[in-house]
């Protein structure tokens, strides 16, 4: 300071802002205007929001806790929603971060007035939002959206040409990052029919515990390798993360942990304690052998009837080797016959032994035979040589006969089995296959990814085509006659009909037909008086909740019951039915 | 003994925060001094063992109410170090744009709370109507005005948004043109003068025992700045002096963080000129389960107030094992309040308190 006179004056030079305008009074009023991002009041659009929970995970002042609404769940989501305590919300916006639908937002507003502390605790909905305020952003989601591929496959056009498995490996580093992408919501498990705890079993997996993700398993899934290499997945469709990214590789993560493990024996070690009752099971498929383990781990005496040399069922006569390894089916299957369940092959009930006598000299009867019996199309000339039926052909196949394939094969029907065919035919050396599917292809009840597998490996899809009639010369096949359809809409909700256009016949060259348009079953072990009294419906036994049929002490399950007909399905049927028989024999 | 004890706080105009000094007086000069802190213990260091690592940055900002960014920074920068996280340039040089913006906030805050502490009310309006236009800034980036919560482990949470480069540049340009006036009106200020020179004076040699840092060091001599003296972030890069006044009392320290503000527009400028392309966050694994490798960090900020240290271990769990912070206003506000006070005369207490930039909920976490 220079001298005291000049330190009277400096001070005053502030006077100057007299003159100017008011920075921080306003007059009018001009009301302050939050920034684009800015953190306020939670905004969440109800109807977005699929209450996974993965915003009351995170909140680092347990501020959202998740509330039931009042409204009916919607697939792949539950009823729960967010509700924010305002006495505790720091407003950091963690939880907009981890949205995965990206529902859930911090809106602009940052004034709430009200003289009552409970009104600041709701459920927040989209009122508050007016377009500003900080929202969810993909390329700044703390979500782990991206797939880290682990499963190595064999490239589509080598694998084509033998029935090896399509999958070489897994690799584990990236298989455990895989699992760890899990945010742990669970509304996958909505989506398994056999309820699998899947957060629970991925966070093993990532902390490299594999051993206890198979104890997992087995609590709920006594096949896991199998339903880890071939599992419909509905899971993943589920999966939260595959709203804005890739969902997780849920099937694979199950088939590589079950995998690293050789002898299942080592790790799960059941104590059984026998109590004497006496059930009998028809068909070894998965549905049976699912309901013998886990009868067994009741202590039931268990006995398999099963027609075929080797248990299994579809999964070993139906799902062709290069998609599911017969030691892999072997090793759970003699893991659970380890268990001391008794088996009889080559047993045809109805044949060799008398439906009504297995049901008297058995505590329980557990009816799982399956759809064995392939639908013939019903036109005119499937009777010649060189027409099949998928079913058929892939049991001969996988039974291990020889089938003589034709050059250019036509496959009729859209399913996981008409994919199956025709990537089998592909195999067995046809030079060109076709599949026949009257609806569109997006219509199709094959899974996506069997049905790009199949496109990659050399098949063509020929949608919206209608075989009507084969051609045969000598009773040998030599074409077919299909007419192109047009898909009429059926009103909201209703599937579009394929209805033919009269005009549009064409005949295509082929040397063999095989018809995958469905499957039956084959319900000739039942004697008369006893289908009759099961009131079967549209192929189907009914069942009620407990899985038994109308007949006392008849348990049904599989795909004789379920419309699904998938492996996990078949475990859900025999899980209930064995719920369905300790209450019925009264085991505690 | 002799005169009067008086409790001044912890609800006090002349007190920054939720904080006491009880002080026996003998007429109206301090025989003795004794802090009386407690009131805003919220154990911050166990809240975090029990939370996730990323869910750990809104807490920790709040140890530091007009200061958190570099307690954000600190943290990160220790969670950084233990899982051994390369965070990308840009956000290095958000991360130090946020510092700064940080710092001269705080320091206007410093300068208009002292001033008022002296009956200078305008300077604390006009330091408050330039705060407001840094909130702006930072709430243009970040979405918060007061705590932004926008660092996180691996970078910051989103980009610069917009327009933000010209806005910044603004408020930067205003503000220089304001400095003469703070100089005039505080500096050059009799009154001013009169009440600080000479005033609250920390002997150099006990100071640096005491373990003082920070502005409070500098205003004794030292040029002692962890900025310059173990860079981290941008500031290897960036080009600026760290001022350093030796006479230790009460107008040295004011003056110190005014010529602060100087050099951190300075630094600003810069950054807003280099600032590089590119990512601005390293992707850490998943939040809910991301386990950092076992193992422990200290890392050091130089915040406004002095030095912010991080101490964390890890044993390889999703939550710290522990977290000490080494705040300055711990040292600050109680060993040098309470030897500083004595002597002086009572009105002086809130001005010396002022003056060392004492931050009550940092001194009791």
């Amino acid at each position: 300071m220079k001298n005291k006179i000049e330190g009277f004056f400096r001070p005053l030079t502030a006077l100057k802002y007299l003159l100017k305008k008011p920075a921080t009074i306003r007059v009018p009023f001009e009301p302050k205007m939050p920034s684009d991002n800015y953190r306020g009041i939670h905004s969440n659009d109800l109807e977005m929001c699929i209450g996974c929970g993965n915003c009351a995970k995170i909140c680092p002042t347990e501020a959202i806790r998740m509330v039931e609404q009042d409204v009916e769940p919607k697939p792949g989501a539950t009823n729960l929603r967010p509700e924010v305590d305002y006495g505790r919300c720091s407003s950091c916006g963690l939880c907009v971060d981890v949205c995965p639908t990206g529902s859930l937002k911090l809106s602009a507003e940052y004034v709430k007035v009200s003289p009552r502390r409970e009104d600041f605790v709701f459920v927040p909905d989209e009122s508050n939002y007016k377009g500003k305020g900080y929202k969810s952003n993909v390329n700044y989601s703390l979500l782990k959206l991206d797939r880290i591929d682990f499963v190595e496959e064999r490239p589509h056009l080598k694998r084509n040409k033998d029935f090896l498995w399509e999958i070489l490996g897994f690799k584990e580093v990236r298989a455990r990052l895989e699992a760890s992408r899990c945010m742990g919501c669970g509304i996958c498990v909505q989506n398994c029919p056999a309820e699998m705890d899947i957060p629970e079993y991925l966070d093993a997996i990532r902390k490299c515990k594999d051993e206890e993700a198979l104890k997992i398993f087995y609590k709920t899934n006594p096949l896991p390798q199998i339903c880890g290499t071939v599992c419909t997945h509905k899971c993943e469709e589920n999966c939260v993360l595959g709203i804005r990214g890739d969902p997780i590789e849920i099937r694979y993560e199950k088939g590589f942990a079950a995998s690293t493990i050789e002898d299942y024996r080592k790790v799960i070690i059941p104590e059984i304690k026998e109590n004497g009752k006496r059930i009998a099971i028809i068909g070894g498929g998965a549905s049976g052998l699912a309901a013998a383990y886990y009868l067994r781990l009741e202590g039931f005496t268990v006995n398999i009837f099963d027609a075929y040399p080797k248990l299994g069922g579809m999964m070993r006569y139906g799902i062709p080797r290069y998609r599911l390894p017969a030691d892999t089916i072997d090793k759970e299957v003699n893991f659970i016959l380890s268990l001391g369940v008794k088996v009889k092959k080559n047993t045809k009930v109805g044949k060799d032994i008398e439906f009504e006598k297995l049901l008297k000299d058995y505590d329980a009867v557990y009816l799982a035979t399956g759809f064995h019996k392939g639908i013939s199309m019903g036109i005119p000339g499937e009777d010649a040589n060189g027409v099949l039926e998928a079913v058929k052909m892939l049991r001969d196949i996988n039974s291990g006969k020889k089938i003589k394939i034709g050059k250019k094969v036509i496959i009729v029907g859209g399913g996981d089995v008409a994919m199956d065919a025709s990537r089998t035919a592909l195999r067995l050396g046809a030079h060109k296959v076709i599949i026949m599917y009257r609806r569109r292809e997006v219509d199709m009840p094959a899974r996506e990814d069997e049905r790009k597998d199949a496109k990659k490996e050399g098949v063509k899809i020929m949608p919206q085509a209608l075989p009507i009639e084969v051609i045969k010369r000598r009773n040998k096949i030599v074409g077919v006659k299909y007419v192109k359809t047009k898909m009429v809409d059926q009103g909201p909700g209703k599937r579009p009909k394929p209805v033919p256009i009269e005009e549009k016949i064409y005949e295509m060259e082929c040397d063999m037909l095989i018809q995958a348009i469905g499957q039956s079953p084959d319900y000739s072990l039942l004697p008369e008086k006893i289908k009759k009294k099961l009131e079967i419906e549209r192929k189907r036994i009914p069942v009620d909740k407990y899985g038994m049929t109308k007949i006392k002490g008849l348990f049904a399950g599989g795909d004789i019951y379920n419309r699904r007909g998938d492996i996990v399905s078949a475990i859900r049927d025999a899980k209930r039915a064995v719920r369905g028989i300790k209450k019925y024999l009264k085991v505690s | 003994m002799k005169g009067f004890e008086y409790f001044i706080g912890p609800q006090h105009l002349g007190i920054p925060g939720n904080f006491g000094i009880i002080v026996n007086v003998d007429g109206d000069t301090i025989v003795k001094a004794r802090a009386n802190p407690g009131y805003l213990h919220r154990a911050f260091e166990k809240l975090m063992e029990r939370r996730l690592y990323l869910s750990n940055v809104s807490v920790v900002c709040r140890i530091c109410v007009f200061d958190p960014d570099p307690q954000e920074a600190a943290y990160c920068m220790a969670v950084e170090e233990i899982a051994k996280i390369e965070v990308p340039e840009r956000a290095k040089w958000i991360r130090t744009m946020i510092l700064e913006f940080a710092r001269i906030s705080s320091h206007l805050i410093y300068l208009g709370s002292l001033t008022s502490a002296l009956g200078l009310y305008t300077v604390m309006q006009w330091a408050l109507t330039d705060r407001d236009y840094i909130l702006d800034l930072l709430e243009m980036i970040t979405g918060g005005r007061v705590y932004h919560i926008f660092m996180q482990p691996g970078g910051v949470r989103r980009d610069l948004p917009e327009g933000f480069k010209e806005k910044a540049k603004k408020v930067l340009d205003s503000l220089k043109s304001r400095l003469s006036d703070y100089y005039n009106l505080i500096f050059d200020n009799n009154i001013f003068v009169h009440r600080t020179r000479g005033v609250g004076v920390l002997d150099p040699e006990w100071a640096l025992s005491m373990g003082v840092t920070g502005p409070n060091l500098r205003a004794c001599g030292y040029k002692i700045d962890v900025r310059k003296d173990d860079p981290y972030l941008a500031y290897p890069e960036l080009d600026f002096e760290v001022p350093v006044l030796e006479d230790c009392d009460m107008y040295d320290r004011a003056m110190l963080r005014m010529k602060e503000i100087e050099q951190s527009i300075r630094i600003l400028e810069q950054i807003l000129d280099r600032i590089p392309d590119g990512s601005v966050w390293k992707p850490v694994p998943n939040p809910i389960n991301w386990e950092v490798p076992k193992g422990e960090s200290f890392v050091r900020v130089e915040s406004a107030r002095g030095e912010v240290a991080y101490y964390m271990v890890s044993d390889g769990e999703d939550k710290p094992y522990r977290v000490n912070v080494r705040g300055p206003s711990i040292t600050h506000g109680i060993l040098v309040l309470e030897k500083v006070l004595e002597g002086q005369r009572l009105a002086d207490i809130s001005p010396i308190v002022f003056s060392l930039d004492v931050c009550a909920p940092s001194i009791d976490r």
